[in-house]
Formats: C-alpha cells, structure tokens, sequence
C-alpha cells in the first residue's frame, strides 16, 4: 500500500516538473479563481481568499462612511432553518444556497437580484434528523465556469454557473450511516475538495478530493485508520519536528474503534499554492465517552496539512488528544505571513473550540504559539510547547472524572469558544477578529452503544455562561503574535457570524439577535447597526458592482446556536445565576433565511 | 404482535405474586400513578438515567431540558397533550412533516438499543419536567 502512495507521488511530482519546464501553465481553475481572488470587487472562494483571511482591499465603507450603511436589497430564500455560510459574487452574478433542500440561487445583479436560475436537489428527507444540529449548508463554491453544491445527503454536484444545469453529480457518503454534508466545497487546481460531518454518528471522517472535470474521485484521506487510509507516510509525514511513525493512528485506538472514529472535516479548507498545501481540521472522537476509547484517538483535533494533488499528508498536529469535551479541530486555518517572536513567518493561525489560538509554521508544521483567547478557559492551564500537549486540569476532565460523574463548571463548553463561524485578519495590522462564545458547561459521560445511522455520543451536558457573567459572547480583537487580546466587545448571546475586515479598517459582523454590526478595526467602536428578519449565523462578505461597494449577510437563526433559541441556558451550578442567563433568544428574534445587502447613501 | 402475551404473562405473574392480601389498586390509581418519583428535588434511579439518555440522544435537537430548539419541538408542551403510548411509539418509529414551509423529521429510534431500553426512564424524565415538578438542569438522584 504504501508503494503505491510513493508511486502516486512520483508521478505528481514528474507531472509538476514537466509542466513547469514546459514553462506553460495547465488552464486550471486555481489559476483563474487565484486571479478572480485578488480583485476586491468579487467574492470568489467561501472564505474570500485561499487563505481564509476574509479581508477586502475596498474601502469606502470606512471608518468614516460606515453609519451612511443601510441596507439595500433583500432576498427571502423560502427556508426556515439556519442559515450558516454566505453568498459568492462573480461578476455580475451572486449565488448562494439555503439550508435542507440545499436551494443554490443565481441572482442578477444587473437587475436588482433577479433570479436567473434556481436549482432544487431531491432528496431524501431522512437525512435530515441525521445532521447532528441543524439541516445547515455552508455555502457553495466556484471554480472553472461550474457551481459546487455539497448537499445534505453528501451528494457533490456540478452546476453550469450560466444555466444552473447539471453537469455532473458523485455521492460522496451515505446519510443512512449518518454520514452528511454541511461544509462549503473548495476548488484547488483540477480538483473540488469536501469534507464529511457525522461526528456524533461514529462515522470515519475523511477529505475528498474530486477530478473538477467529471466528478471522479481523485484521492480520499481518511482521519482516522491505516497508514493507507489516512495517506500518511510515517517516514515523512512528521508531527512536533518528528516523523509520525508507522500506524500513527490505529495504534492509539483500542482495537478497532478508529472504524467509528469520527474525526469529521465539516470546517473550511485553506489552501496555500506556493507550498501546494491544502489545510483543514478534523472533529471530536467518536463517542463523547471518553472512558470507552482509551488512547489518544488519532487524528481526531488535529490540524492536516496536505500535498493538493496527491492527499498525502506534510504535517499533522493534534491539539487535544483523547477528547473529553467535543473540542472539535474544525474551526478556519488562516494562513498569514506574520511576525511572530520578531521574525516574518509563513503562519498558520487556527481558533480552536478548545479556547486556544495556536500558530505554527505552515511549511514545517511547527507549533510556535498557543494561548488562551477567552480568559475563561479553564479545561488546560497551557500547551506545553516541547511536546505540543494541553496541561490538563484534573477537576475540568470529565474522562478523568469518569463515567457516571458529572463534571462541572468546565470552559469552554462543548461549543468551544469559537464554533465554525469564521474570523477575519489584517494583514496590515496583523490583527484577528474573532466571533467568540463565552459558555461553560458541566459534562456527565456514561456508556453507550453503537448501531449505524443512531447517535453515538453518550454524554450529557448542561450549558451557562460563566460564573458571575452575563454575557454569552464576544467580538475581540486579536494579536497573535504577543498572544493577546487588544479589544474585546461583549455580546448578549455566542457570536456565531462569519467576520469581516476591509481596507476601511472596519470590520463587520452579525449577532444572534440579528444585527449586523459594524465596527472600527483599532477600537471595537460601533460605527453602524441594523436588525435584520432573523438572527444572524452566516458570514459577512463584501463585493462592487457599478463602482459601488456592498456587505452582504444572510439572516436566519439556527444551527447549534438554535438549539439554546427557545430554551436559553441554565442556571451555573454554582447558583450565581447571572441575570443574563435566562436570556432567551426566542425573545429577540424568530426564523426565516432571508439575503440582506447593505450599501452607502449616495 | 408479542406484546399482549408479554403483558398478559406478567398479569398473569403478578396475580401469581400477589398470595397476601394487599390492598386492591383501582383502575384509576392505576393510570394516575406517576412514572417518576421526586422527592426534595432529587429523582428516582429511572428518571436520572431518563435524563441522560435524553441528553444523549434527544438534546441537540430538543434542545436543552426538554425545552425544544429552533428546529424540534419543546417537549414539556409535548407530553401534556400526547400520553405515554403516542410518545413511545413516535420514538420508536419517527416522524415526518415536511412540506414547503417545514422540514421537520424525528428519526426513528427503533433500532436504537441505548433508547429502546431507556423508553420508560426517557418518558419519565420528560414527564416530570412536563407536570412541572422538575426543574430545568441536572438532577440529582436518590440512592438506588
């Protein structure tokens, strides 16, 4: 098996070599989506560039112009449930796509978004209660005159950007295992990348890597299982400056539970075309038991940095060995040429679930810096930096504890202290905003039983903000390199909206209430508001069109933020009960996915 | 189909059990008996586990203490008009209602060991946190 990865290689590295004497470039779609990406007036990839900065070079809506804002246009989708992700603008065109049923609309916006095309997936409506939280989509992507939908019942499909029409359509899982698909795609070169979600089902999370022209499967990279399935070579793939070794994975497993191993990849995907590295992370471990699967289960939490064309894997490192919180690895890469310790570095920064913002080096995988984000982080009191682990606090590890004991008072909580939606950086101040979540939680594992396509979690879990606090989230301003938080806006509720910042030095994003903010880079200041239909957990992007600039966000409460919408959050258990924890969402804001595009008073 | 001879035997073994005279329980006590016991707000062993299965299998959708969440209904509401039967049966088989203006589907739970086994101790729970005598959180429980 693992010749053939080295045969595979090979021949990569022969194609490369041979293009690159040729002195012509193959007519990719990373080329033209990499050209398309540098021009501020389109919104091109998911998370706005390869790297996942979510920045824009467009600055009039500044600091100056921001309370001129109102909003412009509007667009209902039809969908009631959550609405995570956000639309792509090419050209004169914007496409987005709704929750189950996974609707993808093409809107004009020559004519003030007519619909010039709209496509509906039949699917079937079981898939639906498999998706862990929420029937959610991440938005879709673009690449080579084609639209990717990765639809809730893990179907990849290839639209004609022009007509809508089909161009080809691949299955990637199956929903009756509870394998499902949530993430936004991302076209690398030929080829479409998606991930799998299905943590809480014992799935084998896995990246795919489809051929862009017809569908057909390029490489598939599993999280968990054998040195072939996870495509690492333990020669070469290295962990912490070391090579992983051989059965990196199975070995920390007890017997065979790396089959049910979760270790989704329902996250973001960064890719880096001078490295031709692609980087995304992996979820929790299948059970939230962590008393019935001993070990350090990899590579569950683990960042995955990977050869683009072939799958194999440069570097890995994981941040929380044998899960016992659901500190799912999934959050954003951003990649980012950064000072760190007063030297330029080629950096990957990553705000992990777990409540630490890590930097590595993203050509060796070096780590470099992890520190806490939230003050309240309570889980770990650091990560050692010789060996990569978390310090972990006895008191706060519910797998320490054991089973049938109910742990209290941990930070964060299962939620993380950031979830999926994205942050935005500079990269002329080197500053990170960052959505945050600000819940702690107590965490009761007992022993449960796997059966196909049933959850598989065992663990309850209650949820509050924390001792003696109101506010359940924050905006914050973040410099990684002295690992430290400049300005920090408290929310009511988690903030759960993708962020964005532009060359206006503002940065723009929505809470669960349902207002788009907009906010002064230096200060966190409030430049302008507004109350959208629904509260907001998709992304913040920004496009031009006739000269003009525009922030567009959907609206639409939802996805795990939904599930505390009716109930609130309890009581701490240290009976402090701040006021603010029985703040229920339902009083602020109701469902109903709808497109607001904000502009500029003339 | 087994299910009236399960029931029918137990009858059948508890009349068996029953050679001392005690005192005769009536129709309605019967069917007004609690599922759960609370006392002091600790529970019975059945309701504790009732919570824990929730938490594991029915939380993310339901939201948290029974309380529903923006895609699945709150169940306190639920069970004051839906009896033990209807509850158990829709747990165990699904449900569907999904239209133009809603998608919503529960699972059925039927091949669901860890639920099939917890259905009293699940509706239990439910129950308790529905009549209002169990408050919102994790419940202690009584010694077994």
């Amino acid at each position: 098996m693992r010749a053939s990865i080295r045969h595979v290689l090979a021949l990569s590295v022969c194609a490369a070599s041979c293009v690159a004497a040729l002195g012509t470039a193959p007519a990719l779609a990373e080329d033209a989506l990499q050209k398309m990406s540098a021009d501020p007036s389109q919104w091109v990839i998911p998370l706005g560039n390869y790297s996942s900065q979510r920045f824009s070079d467009l600055k009039q809506i500044s600091t100056g112009t921001a309370k001129n804002l109102h909003p412009v246009w509007t667009f209902s989708t039809g969908v009631l449930r959550g609405h995570e992700g956000g639309p792509l603008v090419i050209g004169d065109v914007m496409y987005l796509s709704s929750p189950f049923p996974n609707t993808v609309f093409a809107l004009d916006l020559n004519q003030g978004g007519k619909i010039l095309w709209k496509y509906e997936p039949k699917q079937d409506s079981n898939v639906i209660p498999v998706m862990c939280c929420d029937t959610v989509n991440r938005g879709v992507a673009y690449g080579a005159g084609m639209i990717f939908l990765h639809q809730a019942d893990t179907t990849l499909v290839a639209l004609n950007a022009k007509t809508g029409k089909v161009v080809w359509s691949v299955k990637d899982g199956d929903s009756s295992k509870g394998e499902t698909g949530t993430s936004a795609p991302l076209v690398v070169k030929d080829k479409v990348l998606i991930g799998v979600s299905g943590g809480e089902f014992g799935i084998q999370g896995r990246m795919t890597a489809y051929n862009i022209k017809d569908g057909s499967k390029a490489w598939q990279a599993f999280s968990s299982g054998t040195d072939a399935m996870i495509k690492f070579d333990p020669a070469k793939t290295m962990t912490m400056g070391k090579p992983v070794g051989a059965n990196s994975s199975t070995s920390t497993w007890q017997g065979e539970q790396w089959k049910n191993g979760g270790g989704g990849t329902w996250g973001w995907i960064s890719y880096d075309p001078s490295l031709n590295m692609i980087y995304y992370g992996t979820g929790n471990p299948g059970t939230w038991n962590p008393t019935q699967r001993p070990g350090d289960n990899r590579w569950s939490l683990s960042i995955e940095a990977r050869d683009a064309d072939t799958g194999v894997a440069k570097w890995v490192y994981q941040m929380t060995p044998h899960d016992q919180w659901d500190y799912d690895g999934v959050n954003e890469m951003i990649l980012a040429d950064l000072p760190v310790h007063g030297k330029m570095t080629k950096g990957l920064v990553h705000f992990d679930r777990n409540g630490f913002a890590y930097v590595m080096d993203r050509v060796s995988g070096k780590l470099l810096e992890a520190e806490k984000y939230d003050p309240a982080v309570n889980w770990a009191s650091k990560i050692d930096m010789a060996t990569g682990r978390p310090v972990l606090v006895n008191q706060f590890g519910p797998g320490v504890q054991g089973a049938d004991h109910n742990t209290k008072g941990v930070c964060p909580a299962a939620l993380g202290s950031k979830d999926e939606q994205p942050a935005a950086y500079s990269p002329t101040s080197h500053v990170f905003f960052v959505p945050t979540n600000h819940v702690c939680m107590d965490y009761e594992p007992f022993k449960v039983s796997y059966t196909a396509g049933q959850p598989f979690v065992g663990a309850t879990l209650s949820m509050y903000p924390p001792s003696g606090q109101q506010n359940l989230g924050n905006f914050i301003a973040y410099d990684a390199n002295q690992g430290k938080i400049l300005w920090s806006d408290p929310e009511t509720f988690s903030v759960w909206s993708g962020a964005l910042a532009t060359a206006g030095n503002v940065v723009a994003y929505g809470t669960l209430d349902g207002n788009l903010k907009v906010v002064d880079q230096k200060t966190g200041k409030l430049l302008y508001k507004f109350k959208t239909p629904s509260g907001i957990i998709g992304n913040i992007n920004t496009y031009t069109h006739d000269g003009k600039q525009y922030l567009a966000v959907l609206s639409g409460v939802g996805g795990w933020a939904g599930i505390g919408m009716a109930a609130g959050l309890t009581e701490d258990t240290g009976g402090l009960g701040a006021v603010g924890a029985y703040k229920q969402l339902s009083n602020y804001t109701q469902l109903g996915g709808v497109l607001t595009v904000f502009g500029l008073s003339d | 189909m087994k299910l009236p001879t399960i029931l029918l035997s137990l009858a059948a073994l508890t009349a068996c059990a029953a050679f001392v005279p005690v005192p005769a329980m009536s129709a309605t006590d019967a069917v007004d008996a609690k599922p759960y016991t609370v006392k002091g707000g600790k529970v019975d062993m059945g309701t504790y586990k009732g919570y824990l299965y929730y938490g594991d299998q029915c939380m993310r959708c339901h939201g948290p203490d029974g309380l529903g969440s923006s895609y699945a209904p709150n169940l306190t509401d639920s069970l004051k008009s839906m009896d033990k039967e209807q509850m158990q049966n829709t747990v165990i088989n699904g449900r569907k209602d999904v239209n133009t203006a809603s998608q919503k589907v529960m699972p059925a739970f039927g091949t669901n060991e860890d639920v099939v086994e917890n259905l009293d101790n699940i509706y239990a729970y439910l129950k308790a946190r529905s009549d209002g005598v169990l408050g919102r959180g994790h419940p202690e429980h009584l010694e077994p």
